[in-house]
C-alpha cells in the first residue's frame, strides 16, 4: 500500500497520521479519527451530508482526499460546540426542530456556519438556495430554513 | 465507493507536475469531476499529480485587454470577482451557478474545462466569450483558442503531458454586454440547456453576437446561425423570433431520462431568447 504522511488540524488539535492516497476525506475522519458525526449519504458529492469546513470553507468531504488535507485546517460537528455550549446554530436546530432522523443534520449546520459567514442576515430565499447542496429526505426543509434564519438572528453581533 | 489504488503526489509548481506526470496518470485539481468518476472506476490513474496546492494557479490578474483566470482558481473565487463582474458578467454570473455552495468552494474552472462535460457551464460560457486556453508542457507553453480547444464529447485540445494554466477572457465591448441562463437538473444542477451569450450593440443594432449552449449536444457549441441571424437587427421579440430558430440546426440534439430531443430543442429556444432580452 502507497501511503502518504499527513499532518493537519482537525477540531483545534494537530494530528499526524498515515492514509493510503485513495481514501477520502470523509472515510479519515469516520474510520481514522472516530468523528463519526460526518455522515457519508451519497458518497458522490450530491447530497452534502459529509460537509466539513476546510481552512474555513464548507466542502463535501467524500470528494476530497485525505491526503489533500495536509497542513489544512479541518472542522467537524464535533468540533462546534465550545466548553459545553451548544454552537448557535446547534441549538437553533434543537429548538426549531429542524432535526427529524438527523442524518443530513451535521451537513446542513456545517454549510450552514459557512454560509452565515459570507451572509450573516440572509432571506428565506437566500436560505433556500444556500441549501441547494444539502438533501433532507425526510422532506423537512421548512424547520431546518427556520432554524437557520433563527440562528442568523440570534448569532448577529456575536463572532461564531 | 473506493477507487482503485493509485499513488498520490503533490506538486508545488507546474514544472514540477510536469515532470511528474506519467503516461497513465491524471492531473488532480479540485477533484470534483475527477474523484466521482475514479469511484465509479471509469477513471483508474496510477498516479494522481496534486496541483491544487499550487497558489499561482489560483490568482485571477486584471491586465489592460484580458482578465487571466488561474486554472486552479475555483467557481467560489471568480463569481466573486469583481474585474469579471464588470468586463465579463456572464463568467462571474456561471460560476456562481455551478453546482452549490460547496462544489463552488473547491471546483476548478480548470479541472471543469478539462474534464469538458457536455453538460458542464463554463465550456457554453467560455465560448461565448471568445476565451483563449494557456496550455503548459515540457517545452513551453501554448495558447489555444477556445474555439478549437472544445473538440467533442469528453475531448478537448489538452495533450495527456500537458497541464491548463490558465484562461484568458478579453475585455470586449461584447464581454461587457453578456450573461448566462440555464435549465438546471435541480439534483446533480448540471445544465440541461445552458445558454451563454456575449453581444455587441451599436445603439439598438447588434454589431456582433456569439451564442454557445451547454448541455444541448455531445459536445458544446456556437449556434453560428443565430450569430450570423442577429447581426444586423436589433433585441426586439420579433427579431429574437427569427434569429433563434435556428440555434439547433448545426448540432445533433441529446435525448436522455431529463429531456427528450425535442424538449431538448425546445428549451434551447427559450433559454437563447431568455438570455437575449437581458442584453
Amino acid at each position: 500500500m502507497m501511503s502518504n504522511r499527513i499532518t493537519t488540524t482537525i477540531n483545534g488539535q494537530s494530528v499526524t497520521k498515515e492514509v493510503e492516497g485513495r481514501t477520502t476525506l470523509s472515510t479519515f475522519l469516520r474510520e481514522d479519527m472516530n468523528l463519526t458525526g460526518t455522515h457519508i449519504g451519497c458518497d458522490t458529492s450530491g447530497c452534502g451530508a459529509c460537509t466539513v469546513l476546510l481552512d474555513g470553507k464548507a466542502v463535501k468531504s467524500c470528494t476530497i482526499l485525505a491526503a489533500q488535507v495536509d497542513g489544512s485546517e479541518v472542522k467537524t460537528i464535533e468540533g462546534l460546540a465550545q466548553n459545553g455550549q451548544l454552537h448557535p446554530l446547534q441549538a437553533a436546530f434543537k429548538e426549531k426542530h429542524g432535526l427529524q432522523c438527523g442524518f443530513c443534520t451535521p451537513g446542513m449546520i456545517m454549510l450552514a456556519v459557512d454560509f452565515l459567514e459570507s451572509n450573516p442576515s440572509p432571506s428565506e430565499d437566500e436560505i433556500r438556495h444556500a441549501l441547494e447542496g444539502n438533501f433532507c429526505r425526510c422532506t423537512g426543509y421548512h424547520n431546518i430554513v427556520e432554524s437557520i434564519k433563527h440562528a442568523a438572528e440570534n448569532m448577529s453581533g456575536v463572532p461564531a | 465507493m473506493i477507487p482503485a489504488q493509485f499513488e498520490y503526489k503533490s506538486a508545488s509548481s507546474v514544472q514540477e507536475a510536469l515532470s511528474m506526470l506519467g503516461e497513465n496518470d491524471k492531473i488532480l485539481g479540485g477533484g470534483h469531476s475527477l474523484i466521482p468518476a475514479m469511484k465509479l472506476r471509469l477513471n483508474m490513474p496510477e498516479a494522481l499529480i496534486d496541483i491544487s496546492k499550487i497558489e499561482k494557479l489560483k490568482e485571477i490578474t486584471d491586465n489592460e485587454a484580458t482578465i487571466t483566470i488561474g486554472a486552479g482558481a475555483t467557481h467560489a473565487s471568480i463569481a466573486a470577482h469583481k474585474a469579471l463582474k464588470n468586463h465579463a458578467p456572464m463568467i462571474a454570473e456561471a460560476a456562481g451557478m455551478i453546482g452549490d455552495i460547496q462544489v463552488r468552494n473547491r471546483g476548478t474552472i480548470g479541472g471543469s474545462i478539462a474534464h469538458a462535460d457536455p453538460s458542464a457551464d463554463w465550456p457554453a460560457v467560455l465560448l461565448a466569450a471568445d476565451a483563449k486556453i494557456v496550455i503548459a508542457n515540457a517545452t513551453g507553453s501554448r495558447e489555444v483558442d477556445v474555439d478549437q480547444f472544445f473538440q467533442g464529447f469528453y475531448t478537448t485540445a489538452l495533450e495527456d503531458n500537458e497541464i491548463i494554466t490558465a484562461i484568458r477572457i478579453p475585455k470586449s465591448a461584447a464581454n461587457a454586454n453578456s450573461c448566462y441562463e440555464k435549465f438546471v437538473q435541480p439534483a446533480s444542477r448540471f445544465a440541461i440547456v445552458g445558454c451563454a451569450a456575449a453581444v455587441e450593440k451599436n445603439g439598438d443594432s447588434v454589431s456582433s453576437a456569439r451564442i454557445a449552449f451547454s448541455g444541448v449536444s455531445d459536445a458544446p457549441y456556437r449556434a453560428k446561425e443565430v450569430e450570423t441571424a442577429l447581426k444586423g437587427g436589433d433585441l426586439s421579440e420579433e427579431h429574437l423570433d427569427m434569429a433563434c430558430a435556428g440555434v439547433t440546426s448545426d448540432v445533433s440534439v441529446m435525448s436522455d431520462h431529463f429531456a427528450s430531443e425535442k424538449y431538448r430543442a425546445h428549451l434551447a429556444t427559450v433559454y437563447a431568447k431568455r438570455a437575449l432580452r437581458r442584453l
